[in-house]
């Protein structure tokens, strides 16, 4: 198990290098200016590049050879200095501590439905095998996965905004956003949710809620979908091993065997797919926060790519390649601990 | 003779599937659309049959009336006209990007399989570093980078696209390497690329063809949400995800009628989901019949 571990955190720094090293391989398609967009992290500076671009160029080191070029950029990547984003007005870490909360808080809420509704409905539907509810459920899910976000997006707030009048769009509603800037509200963490209990808001936390519905069933319906059909499968096939009629055969309640034979070993599925998962959240933030207005990561890559805003794109590309890389990681390490074939395989 | 009672069994089995026949019919369907386009909506601009025609220049969109039978958008863009030649645009890119990402990834992924050693180290390692990035976020700042064009949303796609393929051929070349009459073959003294073409691939490509179907539609999906985000399809371009885009601020109505705009959003939506969803229900009928392993999976 620890050699399986070694090995694969070895992997880690290769893979990340490979990430760095491929997004530096994008940036040389760019323009020497633009290039020096990427570098300079004080508005004032890169206000002058067209002014004398040549001077720049030599300060920022851009006419030396490749490799030099390369190896200052990632002493700067790890630094955390990512140059200055003009969609948001701050440098690139100022602008990922400001919008990095509120994306937390979405993806946070999504977990709850993608992992419960995408688990025991998957279950559910495979123990009614072939009954009403395993069809409605197959429905439901090859729906989910042919409804782009967009659409999906736009046809909840069509319903529940413009003709039933449930969920507002936005973040917060405006009495709320009020409380929030009142002097006896203190903000933690800039999780909403998270701060309205910490100050016992429950008016906050109640619309904070509200606004959240809309925008998290969006995001999480992809996942959703995904989930459902994978556990749905690997639990047909573990109802059929001879362990769960021996299990049956023993006299134990259906209940039992489900929950405490079949639902454990049918899990070790579905736990494959959660780095896809956490990309599938990136994907997906950056749309629901766009229709939604919620000012996070999401919207900001969505401006930034609107805006030609260079330094910010390639940040946050980044930074999602590095987080995918982990979450493989943790997924890699849980199935080695559940299934002893990987690891000795 | 043997192969082609074969064939013939596989498609019977597919069309005793309901649902993959539906999925079949709506992509003829789709076919037919995108082949009479010319006939269905016939082009203002003879050279630049992609342009959609404006009638005036008002932001307001106008609902369906005679000359424009599904309404205009805002700018005036006529919707009838934008869906008609979209599903061609919807074929171009679908069909391009997914037989570009499969031919690169079978032969990077059966090198790997094939050759083994650092090789294979090196080529997956590749495809790790790939996998790192989301697809639409990826594709978003490649297009951003290279320029706003269907082409270059397409050179974005191929790009971060091709991994899955490659890592399907690999693993399933692996298994078949060592079958016996691959064996066979190669003692008989079949060279490296004779048994690749001949007697590996023939066996190993389904599971990429099932993928190759399922990847269609989300290839759709994304190449709509670049065009949803701005950074897609050039203005006034025929293209789903363009006419979806310049419904997102007619989403909601006006107070007393929330359903004013409703044409904006409900004719791209249709048109989008059932493309995706027809290639989906194939794809998983052919998955049925091609892989019993994974029936019912995704």
């Amino acid at each position: 198990m620890i050699t399986f571990i070694v090995r694969r955190l070895l992997l880690i720094p290769v893979v990340v290098f490979g990430c760095i090293l491929l997004v530096f391989a994008v940036m040389q398609l760019l323009s020497p200016a633009q290039r020096l967009s990427l570098y300079i992290d004080n508005p004032n500076e890169l206000r002058q590049i067209s002014r004398n671009l040549d001077v720049m160029i030599h300060r920022y080191g851009l006419d030396r050879p490749v490799y030099e070029q390369f190896a200052s950029w990632v002493g700067q990547v790890f630094r955390g200095d990512l140059g200055w984003s003009e969609s948001a007005a701050r440098p690139v870490s100022g602008a990922f501590r400001r919008f990095f909360p509120v994306s937390a808080e979405l993806a946070l809420w999504s977990a709850l439905p993608i992992v419960m509704g995408g688990i025991l409905l998957g279950s559910a539907s495979a123990v009614r095998h072939n009954k009403l509810f395993d069809h409605a459920m197959r429905f439901f899910a090859i729906t989910g996965w042919s409804l782009p976000t967009f659409v999906a997006g736009l046809l909840a707030l069509f319903l529940f905004y413009g003709i039933l009048q449930w969920f507002p769009p936005g973040q917060i509603g405006i009495t709320a956003a009020a409380m929030m800037r009142s002097a006896d509200f203190t903000s933690y963490t800039g999780i909403i949710t998270l701060d309205a209990v910490l100050n016992w808001n429950w008016y906050v936390f109640a619309d904070a809620l509200r606004h959240l519905v809309l925008p998290v069933f969006v995001l999480s319906l992809v996942s959703w979908a995904m989930l459902l059909r994978i556990t749905r499968a690997s639990m047909l096939e573990t109802l059929r091993q001879d362990y769960v009629t021996t299990a049956r055969s023993k006299g134990l309640s259906e209940r039992v065997v489900i929950k405490k034979h079949a639902r454990r070993n049918a899990l070790i599925a579905p736990i494959t797919v959660a780095g896809i998962t956490v990309a599938f959240l990136f994907n997906g933030l950056v749309i629901t926060e766009t229709i939604f207005d919620f000012h996070g990561l999401g919207r900001w890559a969505a401006r930034a790519a609107q805006t030609f805003d260079l330094p910010a794109l390639l940040g946050y590309l980044l930074f999602n390649g590095v987080l995918i890389v982990m979450a493989n990681l943790i997924v890699d390490i849980l199935y080695a601990k559940i299934d002893p074939r990987v690891r000795l395989g | 003779m043997k192969r082609r009672k074969r064939q013939y069994r596989t498609i019977k089995k597919f069309f005793r599937n309901p649902l993959g026949v539906i999925g079949l019919f709506l992509l003829v369907f789709f076919v037919v659309l995108a082949i009479l386009a010319p006939v269905l909506a016939p082009p203002a601009w003879q050279d630049e049959p992609y342009r959609i025609p404006r009638d005036g220049f008002s932001p307001t969109p106008k609902p369906p009336n005679e000359e424009h039978p599904f309404g205009t958008t805002e700018g005036q863009y006529d919707i009838y006209y934008g869906i008609i030649w979209g599903t061609r645009s919807a074929w171009v890119v679908s069909l391009i990007v997914v037989g570009c990402s499969a031919v690169i990834g079978i032969i990077l992924g059966s090198i790997a399989a094939f050759y083994g050693g650092w090789l294979d180290e090196v080529i997956m390692r590749i495809t790790d570093i790939f996998y790192a990035f989301p697809f639409l976020v990826g594709a978003m700042v490649l297009t951003t980078i290279l320029g706003r064009g269907l082409d270059n949303v397409m050179i974005a796609l191929i790009a971060l696209g091709w991994m899955g393929y490659a890592r399907l051929i690999r693993g399933d070349i692996l298994q078949i390497r060592e079958a016996e009459y691959v064996l066979a073959a190669r003692a008989a003294g079949a060279g490296s690329f004779r048994l690749l073409t001949r007697h590996i691939w023939p066996n190993a490509i389904w599971p990429v063809v099932v993928q190759g179907t399922m990847g269609m539609g989300s290839i759709v999906i994304t190449a709509a949400a670049l065009s949803f985000l701005g950074v897609g399809a050039p203005m006034g371009y025929a293209d789903w995800g363009q006419l979806i885009s310049f419904s997102r601020n007619w989403v909601i109505g006006f107070q007393g009628n929330p359903l004013a705009y409703w044409y904006v959003v409900v004719y791209p939506s249709i048109a989008i989901t059932l493309f995706c969803l027809s290639w989906n229900l194939v794809g998983d009928a052919l998955r049925d019949i091609l892989d019993p392993r994974l029936r019912g999976v995704m």
